[in-house]
């Protein structure tokens, strides 16, 4: 054996071992926040600490139930705002754009992607909370006073803010997702439809999204997993305070990524706080990995088929 | 019939462009946002001076921490990342078969790393910082930082080299080279430019991030000096100087946030010329 081949060996040897310690890093970070979250575990029932919503550090009360609950109001928010834009535009980049547009408009969707999350959060402080406060809110109270979703919190940092903040975070990475699955659907398909007579739009919605609806489903869920985690910018505009349940899209909302964020200077002093803030943590993880294993496993899916 | 469904695709089209213009209208409104509040608030002063008198009260001086803890936490971050994601994008590319199960199982991990939010890594990196007993440090932010950009990095250059043809390595292996050879001397020059994308990309995220180092990179007036002292990052400074209900720190934050928008547009276009030198020279 000579020396070069002796170099290609190890620098295999070694790529492996980078190989397998990257697979070890999601089973570090699992462990991590487990053993970590662990004690409190060991003293709270976890149905205590995922449906109470108090939350007392000092008292020894850990109930994460108003920040799951906030977690959810807020993404389901920027869900519901998200995806009808986002479904449209990747039709609209995809299937009408000539090509020279196509070509400006997706950098500039994909540097959405890559401002600062606290960027996003001071364009919500200065131009998101505001609108809501002065326009959207007396809109609703005064024209509209049948509206079930009043609120007496006035400020503008709510949930609604929170969501529409998240909803622009989240366009980018359901817009290219949704891009790349239309892609791969064949172009003789359409070729066809529009041979029976079927105009672009009839054939867009009857065949094309009709073969790349799991792709579709996929690029949301994706979308929504980014929702769930996003800390800094929504901390910045959703309010977070302990006020209780938001009931409206106009109140507080304090998430579990928020709560985590915003812990992070007491954490150490009150006995157990730092473990149910890593459970907090640990929550997210699973609620994430799960929904992303779920997205990607469709994606896969799709692409071998495609082979 | 005819005129109804010509009015359907019509009014469907419009709702797109509406829905487009939403969307990349939204990016130009943060950007222009970010500009207008920024930009009376920069000056030299800002730019080469460090804070006086405490981050949450001081009045005077600028945000050279802020910016140089930035630069130098995303660089070294950037360059740990590289060390680890380019030896494993060639392992999966050029060493595994195409079909291997390995390599699934490798890039399953990065997909379902790239979903972890950012939080979550600064969480682990605060466990992390605890188990090895350090504080909130330059160190610890690096390592935090670097987790989290791991697989950002090793997706985009996943990419890239997927893009090479297969008779470009078969023409190196037929002239007896090694695949380590192949790897360094053909593909990596080949690919340089996409490598370099990836690596922009990752840096870009690495610098924005707020959530990771809040715990493990802490705040500090100072300039950084050492790898075991807390650092300052420009996401951090804008989150914790609006905080305040001083106008004067404010500022500092505003000039903070413009800063780092810069920064990204920067990288961002960097980035994409970086990719279309890339996309030039591909062989097809």
């Amino acid at each position: 054996m000579n020396r070069r081949r002796f170099k290609d060996l190890i620098v295999q040897r070694i790529m492996f071992i980078l190989c397998c310690f990257v697979i070890s890093i999601l089973f570090f970070i699992v462990m991590g926040l487990f053993y970590k979250a662990s004690p409190i575990l060991a003293i709270h029932s976890l149905r205590d600490l995922l449906f109470s919503s108090t939350w007392h550090p000092s008292k020894g009360n850990f109930g994460l139930g108003l920040f799951i609950v906030s977690t959810l109001w807020v993404t389901a928010i920027a869900i519901v705002i998200a995806i009808p834009l986002s479904l449209l535009t990747a039709i609209y980049l995809t299937e009408y754009a000539p090509k020279r547009m196509r070509e400006v408009l997706k950098p500039l969707i994909d540097l959405l992607a890559g401002i600062s999350p606290v960027i996003y959060g001071v364009w919500g402080i200065i131009a998101i909370v505001p609108l809501i406060s002065d326009y959207v809110m007396p809109f609703f109270s005064e024209r509209l006073t049948f509206f079930p979703f009043l609120s007496d919190n006035y400020t503008g940092y709510s949930a609604l803010a929170g969501g529409i903040v998240l909803s622009v975070m989240v366009f980018p990475i359901i817009i290219s997702v949704i891009h790349e699955v239309l892609e791969t659907v064949p172009f003789e398909i359409r070729e066809a439809s529009l041979a029976l007579g079927a105009t672009k739009w009839e054939t867009t919605r009857r065949v094309v999204l009709k073969k790349a609806r799991p792709g579709i489903v996929a690029a949301f869920i994706l979308g929504l997993t980014r929702a769930f985690g996003e800390t800094m910018a929504v901390l910045m505009v959703a309010g977070c305070s302990l006020h209780g349940f938001p009931k409206s899209v106009f109140d507080t909302a304090y998430p579990l990524p928020a709560l985590i964020a915003n812990t992070y200077g007491e954490m150490m002093s009150i006995p157990l706080y730092d473990s149910a803030v890593l459970l907090a943590a640990f929550i997210l993880l699973l609620m994430t990995t799960l929904f992303n294993m779920v997205a990607w496993g469709i994606l896969l899916h799709i692409e071998r088929k495609e082979r | 019939m005819i005129k109804r469904r010509k009015l359907v695709e019509l009014f469907f089209v419009s709702l797109m462009k509406v829905a487009t213009f939403i969307v990349v209208g939204s990016l130009f409104y943060i950007i222009i946002t970010i500009f207008i509040k920024g930009l009376p608030a920069i000056n030299l002063a800002m730019l080469i001076q460090t804070p006086k008198g405490g981050y949450y009260l001081g009045k005077e001086g600028g945000i050279l921490n802020a910016i140089l803890g930035s630069l130098l936490l995303g660089i070294s971050s950037s360059l740990l990342a590289l060390m680890i994601s380019l030896p494993i994008v060639f392992y999966l590319n050029i060493y595994l078969k195409k079909a291997s199960r390995f390599a699934l199982i490798i890039r399953f991990s990065f997909d379902v790393l790239f979903g972890i939010p950012s939080i979550v890594y600064g969480a682990f990196g605060f466990t992390l910082m605890m188990f090895m007993g350090i504080q909130a440090s330059l160190l610890a932010a690096i390592i935090t930082v670097a987790l989290l950009i791991l697989p950002i990095m090793t997706r985009s250059m996943d990419e890239i080299l997927k893009t090479v043809p297969f008779e470009l390595k078969e023409i190196s292996y037929a002239l007896g080279a090694t695949k380590l050879e192949t790897s360094l001397k053909v593909i990596l020059r080949q690919t340089f430019p996409g490598i370099l994308t990836a690596f922009l990309i990752s840096f870009g995220r690495g610098i924005s991030d707020a959530a990771s180092v809040l715990f493990t990179a802490g705040f500090t007036d100072l300039l950084p000096y050492s790898l075991f002292k807390p650092v300052a990052t420009l996401p951090l400074a804008i989150f914790f100087q609006l905080a305040t209900p001083f106008p004067e720190v404010q500022q500092r934050g505003y000039a903070a946030a413009l800063v780092l928008t810069i920064i990204i547009l920067i990288v961002s276009i960097g980035s994409r010329i970086s990719l279309k030198k890339f996309t030039r020279q591909v062989l097809k």
